[in-house]
Order: C-alpha cells, then sequence, then structure tokens
C-alpha cells in the first residue's frame, strides 16, 4: 500500500494535494483496496462552494457506496470528468486519479490535514 | 440466539493470509472477500475456473433407518426419493410457510444425508432439525467443524479437479451428484453442484488435509486460468445466474411461490410435512409480489432495500444489487407487484434511475 511522502491525508482516507491557494483531492490506495472494484464516482458540480468535513459527492464500488468529503472549505474549480467514463481508474492510480480541485478562500489554510505518517498510523490502527 | 466476539477461523485462513485476501466477517467467520479485483475474479470464473473457501457454510448430517422419513417432514422436498450419491435443491420453511433455510442436500449412502445450510442460518437449522426429527429414528449432528468446503467453479473446473481427483468418476459425474474419493490424495466428498452459474464442483475434506487440497487445486489451476475468488465475486456469480440469497431474496417473510421456487415444495410426498397447509394455499392463491429481474439503465447500482418504482409509484423493492461483469450493467432481482406496469426505475437515493424488467436468470451458460 502507498503512502506517498508529497501529499497530505485526512480521517477520510483521502489525500489532497497543495498548490498555492489551490486543494487537488482524491481517495487513497488504503481506500481503494478497502472498497474493492469503484463503479462509479459522483462530484460536486464545478462552482460550488464545499466546507470541510461535509459530503460532497460519493464514490460506489461493488459492494458500497461510500461519502466522498471535502477536507477544506473553498470553492470548487474542477473535476475529473474521466474518472466519470472509467471509475477504475481509481482503483489502479488511486494517486494520479483526482477527483476533485478545491480553490482556498484568500488567506486561509487546510486544518487539520494528517502527514504521511500519521495517516499510516491510522491506517494501521484501523487494522 | 448467542454470538460470540470472535469471529470464527476457516482452516485456510493461513491461506488467505499469504494471499492478501480482503478479509471480511460474513455470518461470524472471517472469510475472504476479495483477493484482488472481485471483476477479474468472476470474470475468471465466467470464463476459466475460480477457486473458493466456503468454510463456513454449515454440514448438518442427518442418519439413520428414518432419515429420509425425517428429512421429508422436516424439508419442503422429497428427500427419501432421493438415491445415493444425488442432491437437492430444497428449503426448510417455519409453519406458516416461511423460508428459515434454503439448502443443498446430499444423500451420502442409503441411511445418511448431509444438509448443507448458510452459515447464518446453521444454528437455526439444526435446531429446526433436531426438533423435527425427534420422532423419527434418526440422528441429526451439526458437522460444520469436521469439514472444509472448497469450490472450484468454471468451464475450466472438471478438467482441473480431473488431474487430482482418484477414487470415483469425475468425468461421467452428473450435475447434482456427489461420490466419496480422494483430491490430491485426502479423502473428500466431491459434488458437482455450486452457485455460480458455470459447471463446478464442491469438495468436502477434513479440515487439516484443506490447505493441501487448496494448493495442489491452486498450483494446477493456475497456468488453465484459474484464480482464487472470494465472496464478494461469488455474490456477482450467484446474482447473473439468479439464485437467491437467503437474508435477500429469501427469509422467513417470503414462502418458496413468490420466489419462483415453488418447484422445491413436495406435495405429493408421503406423510405430512411442516407448512404444508400455509404452502397449500400460497400454491393456490396468486402471489402478490414475484422475483424479477432488473436492468438499470444507469452507472448507478440498485442495492438491497432500493424502491422499485411504476410510473413514479412504489411497486417493490429491491434485494440484491450489483454491477453486471459479463453484461456491462448494472442488474438487481427485486419483489415487484405482480401487474405493476409502466415506466419502471429504482429510487438510488433520491434519484430515479430507469430500470427494466427482464426474464431471470441474466446469465446462462452456453454448454
Amino acid at each position: 500500500m502507498s503512502i506517498p511522502a508529497e501529499l497530505q491525508y485526512t480521517p477520510e482516507h483521502e489525500w489532497v494535494a497543495m498548490e498555492g491557494d489551490s486543494a487537488t483531492i482524491g481517495i487513497t490506495d488504503y481506500a481503494a483496496q478497502q472498497l474493492g472494484d469503484v463503479v462509479f464516482v459522483s462530484l460536486p458540480a464545478v462552482g460550488a462552494a464545499v466546507t470541510a468535513g461535509e459530503p460532497c459527492g460519493e464514490v460506489e464500488s461493488v459492494k458500497s457506496v461510500s461519502d466522498l468529503y471535502s477536507p477544506v472549505d473553498g470553492e470548487v474549480t474542477e473535476v475529473n470528468a474521466d474518472l466519470v467514463d472509467d471509475p477504475a481508474l481509481v482503483n489502479s492510480e488511486p494517486y494520479t486519479a483526482w477527483m476533485f480541485k478545491v480553490r482556498l478562500p484568500d488567506g486561509t489554510s487546510p486544518v487539520d490535514l494528517l502527514s504521511p505518517t500519521e495517516y499510516e498510523e491510522l491506517t494501521q490502527s484501523a487494522g | 440466539m448467542v454470538i460470540s466476539d470472535q469471529p470464527r477461523h476457516s482452516p485456510l485462513h493461513v491461506v488467505h493470509e499469504r494471499l492478501g485476501a480482503s478479509m471480511t466477517t460474513f455470518a461470524g467467520w472471517r472469510m475472504p472477500l476479495r483477493y484482488g479485483s472481485e471483476r477479474t475474479e468472476h470474470l475468471a470464473v465466467r470464463g476459466a475456473a475460480g477457486l473458493f473457501d466456503l468454510s463456513h457454510m454449515g454440514e448438518i448430517m442427518v442418519s439413520g433407518p428414518d432419515a429420509g422419513a425425517a428429512l421429508d417432514y422436516a424439508l419442503t422436498g422429497e428427500l427419501s426419493a432421493v438415491a445415493s450419491g444425488r442432491a437437492r435443491y430444497t428449503m426448510i420453511c417455519d409453519p406458516d410457510g416461511g423460508v428459515l433455510d434454503d439448502l443443498v442436500v446430499y444423500r451420502t449412502s442409503e441411511l445418511e444425508y448431509m444438509v448443507i445450510a448458510n452459515a447464518a442460518n446453521t444454528a437455526t437449522v439444526l435446531a429446526a432439525l433436531v426438533d423435527r426429527s425427534a420422532r423419527f429414528n434418526a440422528a441429526v449432528k451439526d458437522a460444520t467443524g469436521e469439514y472444509a468446503l472448497i469450490a472450484i467453479q468454471g468451464p475450466a473446473a472438471a478438467g482441473i479437479l480431473g488431474h487430482l481427483a482418484g477414487g470415483f468418476n469425475l468425468a461421467t459425474m452428473k450435475y447434482y451428484a456427489g461420490a466419496f474419493g480422494q483430491v490430491a490424495g485426502r479423502d473428500a466428498w466431491v459434488a458437482r453442484t455450486g452457485y455460480t452459474g458455470e459447471d463446478g464442483f464442491e469438495v468436502f475434506c477434513r479440515p487439516e488435509d484443506a490447505a493441501h487440497v487448496w494448493e495442489s487445486l491452486e498450483a494446477l489451476g493456475a497456468p488453465a486460468g484459474l484464480v482464487p475468488a472470494g465472496l464478494a465475486a461469488r455474490d456477482t456469480l450467484r446474482l447473473e445466474a439468479g439464485m437467491p440469497l437467503y437474508g435477500n431474496e429469501l427469509g422467513p417473510d417470503v414462502t418458496p411461490f413468490e420466489a419462483n421456487l415453488g418447484r422445491v415444495v413436495k406435495f405429493g410426498k408421503p406423510g405430512d410435512f411442516v407448512g404444508r397447509d400455509a404452502l397449500a394455499i400460497r400454491a393456490a392463491a396468486a402471489p402478490r409480489q414475484l422475483l424479477t429481474g432488473l436492468v438499470i439503465e444507469s452507472r448507478r447500482i440498485a442495492r438491497h432495500g432500493y424502491p422499485v418504482l411504476a410510473d413514479g409509484q412504489q411497486r417493490g423493492k429491491v434485494t440484491s444489487g450489483a454491477p453486471s461483469p459479463t453484461l456491462g450493467v448494472p442488474i438487481a432481482m427485486a419483489y415487484l407487484d405482480v401487474g405493476a406496469a409502466g415506466e419502471f426505475a429504482v429510487d438510488i437515493r433520491g434519484e430515479a434511475a430507469p430500470a427494466r424488467v427482464t426474464d431471470l436468470p441474466f446469465y446462462r451458460r452456453s454448454n
């Protein structure tokens, strides 16, 4: 299971890549393995306002439906339409298969994100 | 019912760990959900072969001179008429006709039957069989811990198993037949049964022999395309094959007739049986709802419990749903009001996904 060192993470098994005031968000390799084959991804609308910790989409696998949470406050600037056509990318390339991008309000930064080490501990304690 | 805190481990637990399986707790057992991609495992069973650990299933032995008569009374089928070495799909109902479990029963000898119960229902079936056989000269014993159950399913199954089987003729074994023999040199009861819609076999062996039998089948089968397959693939395989799952399509609130399985109720058999009067009434009356196939015209999955709508009105409920790897579209089974007509849809978390009613099964093998 891979946990890239350059990313930040959430307890909801999402990864966040920060670039200036823009956050790129996807789900982790661990999450993809737990879900099994992903068959449908529902993403927020471009322009939608999202709130950290609130659901903004869905990831559906053969066995389950899971909410997708926004890890940050802000406005959705882009969504990955490739995933709508080919949801299996989430399993094959979880860190390339980004889901949505959020622009954070001026002067703010993400809070409560986990470091790779903290996230690894979380997945281990989850068994 | 008392449920222990610790799930039971299959005799193949270390094998699953070696294979890196994603494990799940199912009916009190830690069992493999998938080894890699459930879709790949599903397609391997359709195209070549899959190897399944089903050791969580219950094995209940019913033996003695009146074993057949006891089962005729306890179950819906006529088990006394089953020849030694043959199997029947049957059900156990409560007195009001509700299904307590669906079963495969093997007649392993003149004087002995092996009743295969769903893991979640083994205790219920055991208690009912003990109770219902009390006035017969028959003994009932839970032998679940004495067997590992390995299924090899798929068009390549007979070829793979044939190389490792001894003491019986696998090539001439009929569907729903079984025999004692050896697999990879270990004693086993081998039956041509399964839950995937493919040709295949189920191998009941001693728990201590299970890893050897599994690894022998895996090694010999791998070049032919055999892969280990988990419960997730088993569920989508049986759904495509239109086979019911207890807890989804079957339960105490339905009789075999709503599930289109009235044929398992043998009213013509000798003697009385539990549920006869209630089932006779159901057999004579037109059912209010019937189990139906649905193809969902959306990418979303219609899951257990979702409402089925006809022209916007709820007329049924989904019992099982999944993406069909073989058909490439989401499929579902649902109980639907008889006579419901119009534009069908499934309410998928507030969104009406169009659906098309279709005959079951969704998939039937060509040979």
